[in-house]
């Protein structure tokens, strides 16, 4: 009997496995085994075994039953009911968004040119417009990782657009977020770290305050960054007056905006926010434990944006056929892919399928669904907050002007979140997240979040069951 | 046997030996762009409707300040579902992904088979619906699968640690140099200030650490083509913080002297960085550990099959030795031992790492991709691994025996030696022959349905670059078929012109026309509302519309 170890090793995603077809080839080439190529490598380097791994389930369906066994091990926002927001949110997402990204095509699909990845070109091209629209503004360009890398990298192009160092962020700004920008913009011990300084905000109403805001602004300033809305769901209703304020001191402002409320809520272009960054995920992406994040970014068609911008930024062009286009990156030296160091920062593969999958949603969406979605979910989550605020001992710290996410203190019940939360996990709820280790002035509150996916039925059966735990 | 039968099988044979290339057409659906299309008060999708609390809630208006309420809807267009399905799937159908075609001209990109099964994995609610702030006790299916993915990366690489937070393999490199220079800062070694890195290792391995705030020196090759330790002995100082560097190189040549460069950067007190954004050569072969490095990463939407998806999301699998272990973002993913557990093992999010960096990116980081790659890795084990990589080299050697064939086309430095899984392959001498470069042939080689080839492989050190790898994916007669298609397009350049002169032919578009609109900021425009305000209110139909009068009134 042959043990296995011997027996030929014919793999179905490696066609040339086949020992019949590897010889031919060899012969091919004039050689007996690819060992011979491999002595290119230094022999002490070469793993004399194999490597220590588990056996292989060459069965697929072995694999699937195996991989999907541990899936199992989690619970999801689909067994239990979640109000789990605060940079990752649930979100209907049609069915026609499924679809799309599913489409092998463009799942597998890379950096093809602009006459073999047409289908690409476009669908990258009308996400950009459908953007634009949203937000206001004639340039959107491609998305990176997520909202807190897109706001850390506007910081930078605002740096050098400027020619200034600081940038203002608010300080109630999500913690992670706040971290990756820092991150981005440098420690203070490197010589060309950009100061990352907090404006304080209003502690009822969560807004940035006006004053800070002015006395922090100065001739070093390069960016001021707010949210509208902001990690603690509060709406911003001096956008408008941030921005001026910025401009009028000769930093560029940019806004952090919910892209999802755009259908009610000011664009960030009509208030004259020079960037505009945030998150695709709300748009038709499903959360999948954060894959579903991907930051997008948007600014005015002014040259000195667009040569500090480090992504690829794709233009529309015609072709020798009349009327008919096709699509190309601009500038295409500009990126690290043409300068390396000299580039303004890094562009790298970062969430293109997202930006397609937004656009497919904007697309199906249109005026009135996105209209209509918006008034859904800030309406749910104010049905929600007026039935929280019933409940005796929990308040609502910071609940003047929100849109879908707002702090809940249980301090007047005399529990800490991390109390309720295990409680309501025994009954099928994922609570709010814990804000008392980041925001310790706002008490044992958690941030809930309240989306279109949460009906009334659903909203009622949190509120009996905090009821039940805090009684 | 008759002739259609006799046909058949002559064919068959052609195309096995690389005679006889496809009839390509692409599809070309002279698809509007969708801002063009629908009509007003068509409907896509009826989002939830806040019916169930309207009694009770004002409308959104009354909710907001007055100063955020929207007063102009945006501009979307309005389609009815079919409309927008039918749109996209054309769409769809005019792009190559590696489901549809050969697409080994990405080198160091590593397009391979990405199995569907994974696909279903990632598609299940125990993925898709998961928020990655749920309670520990909620997440232990997937914390699971990447800490069993972080001990295979290990077994793989020899590295002890791995944090799947980069959202690509460029994201993984900054976070390598966001490691060093807390590493050095902590040691009171902040005059470290230089990274180095050779002009064949990735872009990202001097952009990335330039923006973590280090001065870069890029190192030439030697003549021979192999990585200069002479060189790098030269550059290296007390400033040095790091070495960044790719092996096998952008050529496909290995560094045979790699050991020599990661100690001389030891002896200079520098941590040694590879990227390995695409191990597929190496796979089972060699490690970096053994090579001297103290960081490494894997792009597991590279080596690890998980698909590109148009650029992203990808992972940036960034594996550490113990010693730069503490510096790895928070939060980590550990398996404490838990009587009470499912197989007795808890695993945890260890967030009280005081030597950590910060946040890379939110959260953990794209666990869709870690979970595909994981069950890549289990259904191959070390023989597969092994096999991969064998194959990828045999692939690429094999393709190397044909292509030396063809005329204008040569490859520089090592000669005598093999390469591993790719090769820098030039056009210079069919520049030269022809006036067409390697952008020009791209237009000409699509021509024949298979994807074209990345360029940016900037400064062009290799004149008018191609980087094909063909890595285990692709059969003997996929191999056939791409040399096949590169002769022919040679040939055309030289035999031709004209056909080249106006390629494409047989592309869902035709030739790109206003080439000005790459370089001039008058010319450009990225949105459709930036097109309809610089070149006219008109749409892009109204000028095809009269076209097609004028031929008909002419």
């Amino acid at each position: 009997m042959v043990s296995d170890a011997m027996k030929p090793f014919v793999h179905p995603y490696i066609p040339n496995s086949v020992p019949e077809v590897k010889r031919e080839m060899l012969a091919d080439i004039g050689l007996n085994d690819v060992a011979e190529i491999l002595a290119e490598i230094p022999p002490d380097l070469r793993l004399d075994r194999l490597l220590d791994l588990p056996a292989p389930l060459m069965s697929e369906l072995d694999l699937k039953r195996h991989v999907q066994g541990i899936l199992e091990r989690n619970t999801s926002c689909v067994d239990n009911l979640s109000f789990l927001g605060g940079g990752c949110w649930s979100h209907f997402v049609p069915a026609v968004c499924d679809e799309i990204v599913s489409r092998g095509e463009l799942l597998t699909a890379y950096s093809g040119s602009s006459y073999s990845d047409l289908g690409k070109h476009q669908a990258r091209f009308e996400y950009n417009s459908l953007m634009a629209e949203l937000l206001d503004y004639e340039v959107v360009v491609e998305p990176t990782y997520d909202w807190g890398s897109a706001a850390g990298f506007a910081a930078r192009m605002a740096a050098r657009i400027s020619g200034r160092r600081e940038v203002l962020v608010p300080e109630n700004l999500g913690r992670e977020r706040l971290s990756i920008i820092r991150e981005l913009c440098e420690p203070d011990y490197m010589e060309r770290h950009l100061p990352v300084r907090l404006v304080a905000c209003d502690p009822l109403t969560g807004r940035l305050l006006l004053d800070d805001l002015k006395r922090s602004l100065s001739a070093a300033t390069a960016a001021v960054y707010f949210e509208n809305p902001g990690y603690l769901g509060q709406l911003e209703p001096g956008a408008a007056d941030i921005c001026a304020l910025a401009r009028a001191a000769g930093a560029v402002s940019i806004a952090g905006v919910d892209p999802i409320s755009l259908g009610i809520v000011s664009s960030p272009g009509s208030y004259g926010a020079d960037i505009a960054v945030g998150d695709l995920q709300p748009l038709g992406i499903h959360m999948s434990c954060g894959t579903g994040l991907s930051g997008f970014m948007a600014f005015r068609d002014d040259d000195r944006f667009i040569a500090e911008c480090p992504f690829a930024i794709y233009t529309i062009v015609e072709t020798d056929v009349p009327g008919e286009h096709t699509f190309g990156e601009l500038l295409s030296g500009r990126t690290s892919y043409g300068q390396r160091e000299k580039a303004p920062d890094w562009v790298g593969t970062q969430t293109g399928l997202w930006a397609i999958c937004a656009g497919v949603y904007l697309a199906t969406m249109g005026p009135q669904g996105m209209r209509e979605v918006g008034d859904t979910i800030i309406r749910r989550a104010h049905y929600a907050a007026r039935a929280l605020e019933r409940i005796p001992g929990v308040t609502l710290p910071m609940a003047d002007a929100f849109f879908k996410e707002l702090p809940v203190c249980f301090d007047g019940c005399g529990a800490t979140v991390d109390d309720v939360n295990r409680a309501l996990l025994e009954r099928g709820l994922f609570g709010g997240r814990d804000l008392s280790g980041d925001y310790p002035w706002l008490g044992q509150s958690a941030l809930y979040c309240f989306t279109e996916v949460h009906t009334r039925a659903d909203i009622d059966r949190l509120i009996a069951a905090l009821r039940e735990v805090l009684s | 046997m008759s002739d259609a039968r006799e046909k058949l099988e002559k064919n068959a044979r052609l195309r096995r030996e690389g005679g006889l290339l496809r009839d390509f057409r692409a599809m070309h659906w002279d698809e509007p762009l969708i801002m063009e299309m629908g009509r007003s008060g068509e409907r896509g999708v009826i989002p939830p409707q806040a019916t169930d609390v309207a009694e009770v809630v004002a409308p959104a208006e009354d909710l907001l300040p007055a100063t955020l309420v929207r007063s102009l809807p945006p501009a979307l267009p309005e389609l009815s579902q079919p409309q927008v399905l039918r749109h996209y799937t054309r769409l769809s159908q005019m792009t190559l992904g590696v489901d549809v075609t050969i697409d080994i001209g990405e080198g160091t990109c590593t397009m391979k088979y990405s199995p569907k099964v994974n696909e279903q994995l990632v598609r299940s609610h125990k993925v898709l619906e998961l928020h990655p702030e749920q309670p520990e006790e909620s997440l232990q299916g997937i914390l699971e699968i990447c800490h069993r993915m972080a001990g295979m990366l290990g077994e793989i690489s020899g590295m002890d640690d791995f944090s799947f937070q980069p959202g690509g393999g460029s994201a993984a490199a900054f976070g390598f140099a966001a490691m060093a220079r807390k590493y050095f800062h902590e040691r009171d070694e902040d005059r470290r200030d230089e990274v180095i890195t050779t002009i064949f290792s990735h872009p990202c391995d001097s952009a990335c650490p330039a923006t973590a705030g280090y001065k870069i020196i890029t190192l030439m090759p030697a003549a021979d083509g192999y990585p200069d330790l002479v060189a790098l002995k030269a550059a290296l100082s007390e400033r040095t913080a790091a070495i960044m560097i790719t092996n096998p190189e952008d050529t496909g040549i290995f560094n045979p002297g790699i050991r020599e460069f990661t100690r001389a950067a030891h002896d200079v007190g520098a941590l040694c960085y590879c990227d390995q954004a695409n191990l597929n050569g190496l796979l089972g072969v060699s490690r970096a550990r053994e090579a001297g490095f103290d960081a490494c990463h894997f792009n597991l939407h590279k080596t690890f099959s998980s698909p590109h998806g148009c650029k992203g999301p990808g992972a940036g699998a960034l594996g550490v030795t113990a010693a730069l272990s503490p510096y790895l973002p928070a939060p980590h993913i550990v398996a404490v031992e838990d009587g009470s557990a499912e197989n007795g093992i808890r695993y945890r999010l260890d967030a009280q790492r005081p030597h950590a960096i910060g946040k890379l990116r939110a959260f953990l980081g794209n666990l869709a991709v870690v979970v595909r790659a994981y069950a890549w890795t289990m259904s191959l084990g070390a023989r597969g691994l092994r096999e991969v990589a064998e194959v990828s080299i045999l692939n690429n050697n094999y393709l190397e025996a044909q292509l030396r064939e063809i005329r204008g086309i040569s490859y520089p430095y090592v000669g005598g030696h093999r390469r591993l899984d790719q090769i820098r392959y030039s056009f210079e001498r069919l520049k030269e022959d022809t006036g067409f470069g390697t952008e020009d042939m791209k237009a000409r080689f699509c021509d024949f349905g298979l994807q074209t080839w990345f360029t940016s492989h900037h400064p062009w050190i290799v004149p008018e670059p191609f980087t094909p790898e063909p890595c285990e994916t692709y059969s003997k007669e996929d191999l056939d078929h791409w040399a096949a298609a590169m002769k022919r397009s040679v040939d055309d350049a030289y035999d031709k012109p004209e056909l080249v002169a106006s390629a494409p032919q047989r592309q869902a578009c035709g030739r790109i026309r206003t080439w000005e609109r790459f370089v001039e900021p008058g010319e450009w425009a990225v949105t459709w509302r930036a097109y309809q305000r610089k070149h006219g209110c008109g749409g892009l139909r109204d000028e095809q519309d009269a076209s097609a009068l004028d031929e008909a009134g002419g």
